[in-house]
C-alpha cells in the first residue's frame, strides 16, 4: 500500500475535547477507578469480619483526611458512572441520539453526579453530628 | 489424500457457513448491560445504607451486614459488581494492550483477581452473618 502517513483520528495532540468526548473518557476512567475501589470495599468487609480492632483501624483510615478525600472521589466516581451508565443504557435502546439530547443528558449527568456526591457527604456529616 | 484438498475450491463464504452459531456474539455486550441494570438499584441502596451507617461502631455495622436481607443483597451486589468490572476491564485491556500473549495474560489475571475478590467478600460476609 502506498498511502501517505496520515494522522490517526482523533489525533490527540490537536484534538479539541468536547463535552461528549470528555464524558466518554471519564466513564472509562471512573470505571477503572471503581474497580480499584472495589478492592478497598472487600478489604473493609474483611476488616469487619476479622473483629472490632481491625474494623476500628479500617474506620480510622477511612476517617482520616486522606480517607475522606478518597471516599469523596469514590462517591463522585460512583455517582458519575451510575448516571452516565444509565445514559448509555438509553442510547443502547436507541433513545436520545440527536445532538441536542446528547448535550442535555451530558450536562444533566454532570449536575446529578455533583449534587448526589454533595448530598451523600452532607448526609454523612449530619449522621456524624456535624450539624 | 490431505484433508485440505476436500475444501479447496470453496468460496470464503461457503467455508464460513456452518462453522457455528453467531448467537453468542453479543454475549459480552449483553452481560455488561444486564450486570449494569442489576447494579443500579443495588448501588443506590448500598451507598444510602453506608451513609446512614456513618460513624456506626463494629457491633452496629456487623448487625446490619449480618442481617439476612443485607447478606443476600450484598452477595448479589458483589457478584454483579465483579462480573461488571471483569467485563469492563477486559474491554479496556483489549483497547490499549497490543500483542496477543500479554493481552491474554492480563485479561486472565484481571478475571482471576475479580473472582478472588468476590470469593474474599463472600467469605467475609458469611463469617459476619453466621459466625459474628
Amino acid at each position: 500500500m502506498s498511502t501517505a502517513p496520515r494522522p490517526l483520528s482523533p489525533h490527540l495532540q490537536i484534538y479539541r475535547m468536547q463535552l461528549t468526548s470528555t464524558l466518554s473518557i471519564l466513564h472509562r476512567f471512573t470505571g477503572v477507578a471503581l474497580a480499584l475501589g472495589a478492592v478497598l470495599l472487600v478489604a473493609w468487609l474483611i476488616a469487619a469480619a476479622t473483629g472490632a480492632d481491625a474494623f476500628d483501624r479500617a474506620q480510622s483510615l477511612a476517617g482520616a483526611w486522606y480517607g475522606r478525600l478518597l471516599l469523596f472521589a469514590w462517591a463522585f466516581a460512583l455517582f458519575y458512572h451510575l448516571a452516565n451508565g444509565i445514559r448509555h443504557l438509553f442510547w443502547d435502546a436507541g433513545i436520545g441520539f440527536d445532538l441536542k439530547s446528547v448535550y442535555l443528558s451530558g450536562w444533566s449527568v454532570v449536575a446529578v453526579s455533583v449534587l448526589l456526591t454533595l448530598a451523600a457527604f452532607a448526609a454523612g456529616y449530619w449522621y456524624l453530628g456535624a450539624f | 489424500m490431505p484433508e485440505g484438498q476436500i475444501t479447496e475450491g470453496r468460496s470464503a463464504l461457503a467455508r464460513a457457513r456452518g462453522l457455528g452459531s453467531a448467537k453468542e456474539g453479543v454475549g459480552h455486550w449483553w452481560a455488561q448491560r444486564v450486570s449494569a441494570l442489576l447494579l443500579i438499584p443495588l448501588v443506590v441502596w448500598f451507598v444510602a445504607a453506608l451513609v446512614y451507617h456513618t460513624g456506626t461502631d463494629h457491633a452496629g455495622v456487623t448487625l446490619w451486614l449480618g442481617a439476612p436481607a443485607t447478606y443476600g443483597a450484598m452477595l448479589v451486589l458483589l457478584g454483579a459488581l465483579f462480573w461488571h468490572a471483569a467485563l469492563g476491564l477486559q474491554v479496556v485491556i483489549e483497547d490499549y494492550v497490543t500483542g496477543g500473549a500479554m493481552k491474554i495474560a492480563l485479561i486472565l489475571l484481571t478475571k482471576a483477581a475479580c473472582l478472588g475478590l468476590f470469593v474474599a467478600g463472600f467469605v467475609a460476609l458469611t463469617l459476619i452473618a453466621f459466625a459474628g
